[in-house]
């Protein structure tokens, strides 16, 4: 299926997105700089902190970054297929965690049941939960026009307050002392990926799972219907092969299921156990890390990698040199508002879709 | 103090930065704005706030909310009006850059071990008779000076939408703007103005939340209410007087986990806490999102 000139054109194309997210990584480093000097510090020590926390060695690599990147890896996806279809799913956060509920609630409840298939049974458990918690927004959009901005705001706190009662509730430890679930089984859990580190084989999961978006995006006719809805639903519907509406909802179900199965996998390769502060708002950062690959798979494999490495590094960086983690937010924010200003000034390609086409307002001023 | 008392007092003083936001975001919505960035915008003021009332008093706190937050608001208004962007992307945008640059000039103004700095908050002013009432007197007018800005806000709000041209105005922008270009309005220019009317009501709902709650700030301590208050405006169906009984409900709800607890009561407080999304996503579907959301919402 893969013929040279394909082979040729995939390769292109790949150096393309690896120019952009670099570009993107340079100018987070230099925004960082910046803020690091304009607050009095020095920059030198604290950029050694942050290398060293993230890229520098072999072990923050594999057991920081490249971690902290598989449920952004997962997330981002999803995102990035929904934003793609114009589904505003702001709630990869909310269906992350049911993922992960749903996951330890098969790997709790029928690891006996299930032995060695309860770990692909977790995961696919967490895929499907995802994809329900997003379908309530779905359902709510086509059946009554509810907006799913707000919607998936919503279910996002129901989400974390539904994790909230269980841990204190339903699935609770056996003392009941801790707000949280017991540990699964070892052979529910992802394997490590190499002995002395924390890598774990959703890591390949999730390098596997972008290629595979990628490729249904640009090459199949679910994705070429994605992307058609995406660009123009009125023209997508009228030319009459393409029901948009439906297109829409199973863009939506998908991006859940990302989502549940960035949850799921977090659970079963991090965690190990239900707690309400399973993700530190990786649902969220993947909504930065989809914007900023501009909606391309591909580009949120390495821009996930890039977040995760920046957030990791932060880490280090408010330990060794005492500055704030959270100076990351915003190098995350002004990359997205640069992408934006940027965008503004392009009528066309991959840019576009950060500008959604002029609604004829004529202004007077 | 009765338990009703302390519960009513609690669910007020819980309602007020929320009613305050959401009466802001009401009005941005109804001129066709979905202001993501409102959550980076509580934030901002409640660090303006804190920088405004350690350097002379509370007033000076929330002159510089304010300030702060229309700065947030021009920012946003640039991205969304001037060159249209999107509204989602650019909102995610602010709540990212207000978070992170609130946490670090936290930290680099104030210092890092997190010594809570400690600033006078505005005592209550009970309103005389009002506040005699038994039970409901001292709890909804025993109050800091913000919360007489709520009650005092949503009728006036609500008459200006429904009943003078201004307010016409600005509902022809969120619904059709084409007509409304047509009937001789500029759109950009009453979305401007609502964009910052809205992201100044922001700004003291968050500079409630240090001068009249917390009286220290920590990071990221609007905790979600920026998002709470867009789910109000929905339950409240885009009217003022909606939004603000709509806060007074997410309030009640929040204060009554700490009255079931303060009773004894061992019931999971989750639930209650999830009861308000809950009905909101359920009364959105009942009258369908469409019959009342601005038509254009959302809309470049």
């Amino acid at each position: 299926m893969i013929d040279r000139t394909n082979a040729r054109r995939m390769a292109a194309r790949a150096l393309e997105v690896a120019r952009a997210v670099a570009l993107n990584g340079v100018v987070a480093f230099a925004l960082l700089s910046l803020v690091i000097a304009a607050g009095g510090h020095a920059v030198g020590p604290a950029m050694r902190a942050l290398w060293d926390g993230s890229f520098g060695s072999w072990y923050a690599l594999t057991s920081a970054t490249l971690v902290r990147a598989v449920p952004l890896i997962l997330a981002g996806l999803g995102v990035a297929l929904a934003f793609r279809a114009h589904v505003w799913n702001i709630g990869a956060e909310g269906q992350l965690l049911v993922g992960a509920t749903a996951a330890a609630i098969v790997a709790l409840g029928a690891v006996h049941l299930l032995g060695a298939f309860t770990l692909p049974a977790a995961l696919v458990a967490g895929a499907i939960a995802g994809a329900l918690w997003a379908g309530i927004a779905a359902v709510l959009r086509q059946r009554y026009g509810v907006l799913e901005v707000i919607s998936t705001i919503m279910l996002n706190f129901l989400a974390a307050y539904l994790v909230g009662y269980l841990v204190r509730g339903p699935l609770q430890e056996p003392t009941h002392v801790y707000p949280q679930s017991s540990d699964i089984a070892a052979i529910a859990q992802l394997p490590r990926l190499f002995p002395g580190s924390r890598a774990h084989w959703g890591l390949v999961l999730a390098f596997v799972a972008a290629p595979i978006v990628w490729w249904a995006l640009a090459r199949t006719a679910a994705g070429f219907r994605v992307r058609a809805v995406g660009a123009n639903p009125e023209a997508a519907q009228s030319a009459g092969l393409i029901d948009a509406a439906r297109t829409r909802t199973r863009a939506f179900l998908v991006s859940g299921a990302l989502a549940g199965l960035a949850g799921a996998v977090q659970l079963t390769g991090v965690t190990f156990a239900l707690y309400e502060n399973l993700s530190p708002g990786y649902g969220f950062t993947a909504i930065a890390v989809a914007l900023l690959a501009r909606l391309d798979a591909l580009a949120v494999l390495l821009t996930a990698v890039l977040f995760a490495g920046l957030e990791s590094g932060a880490l280090a960086m408010q330990r060794d040199a005492g500055i704030p983690a959270v100076t990351v937010s915003i190098v995350e924010g002004a990359l997205i508002l640069l992408a934006l200003a940027g965008a503004a000034g392009t009528r066309s390609g991959v840019l576009a879709m950060f500008r959604r086409a002029p609604a004829g307002i004529e202004d007077e001023a | 103090m009765g338990a009703l008392q302390a519960f009513l007092q609690a669910a007020v003083r819980t309602a007020t930065p929320l009613a305050l936001a959401a009466l802001g975001e009401t009005i941005v919505e109804r001129a066709g704005i979905i202001n993501i960035g409102l959550e980076g915008t509580i934030l901002a003021g409640a660090f303006g706030g804190l920088v405004g009332a350690s350097e002379s008093g509370v007033g000076a706190g929330y002159a510089m909310a304010v300030a702060v937050a229309l700065v947030f608001g021009a920012v946003s208004g640039w991205f969304v009006i001037r060159l249209r962007a999107d509204q989602i992307i650019c909102g995610t945008a602010m709540n990212l850059l207000a978070l992170g640059v609130t946490g670090t000039l936290y930290r680099d103004l104030y210092g890092a071990a997190g010594a809570a700095l400690r600033i006078p908050t505005s005592a209550p002013i009970a309103v005389p008779l009002l506040s005699r009432i038994p039970v409901l007197g001292p709890a909804f007018f025993e109050q800091p000076p913000v919360t007489y800005l709520w009650y005092a806000l949503t009728p006036v709000l609500w008459w200006w939408l429904a009943r003078t041209h201004g307010g016409l105005a600005l509902r022809a922008v969120g619904e059709r703007p084409r007509s409304a270009v047509v009937a001789g309005i500029a759109p950009s220019r009453v979305r401007w103005r609502a964009l910052l009317f809205g992201s100044a009501l922001g700004g003291i709902a968050g500079g409630t939340l240090v001068l009249a709650q917390a009286g220290t700030f920590a990071e990221g301590m609007s905790a979600g209410r920026g998002f709470i208050a867009i789910a109000i405006v929905v339950l409240g169906r885009w009217d003022p007087r909606g939004a603000a009984l709509g806060a007074l409900f997410f309030g009640a709800v929040s204060a009554m986990q700490f009255a079931l607890q303060s009773l004894g009561l061992d019931l999971p407080y989750q639930l209650f806490l999830a009861l308000p999304y809950l009905v909101t996503l359920i009364a959105l579907a009942r009258t369908g999102g469409r019959l009342s959301a601005p038509a254009a919402l959302g809309e470049p």
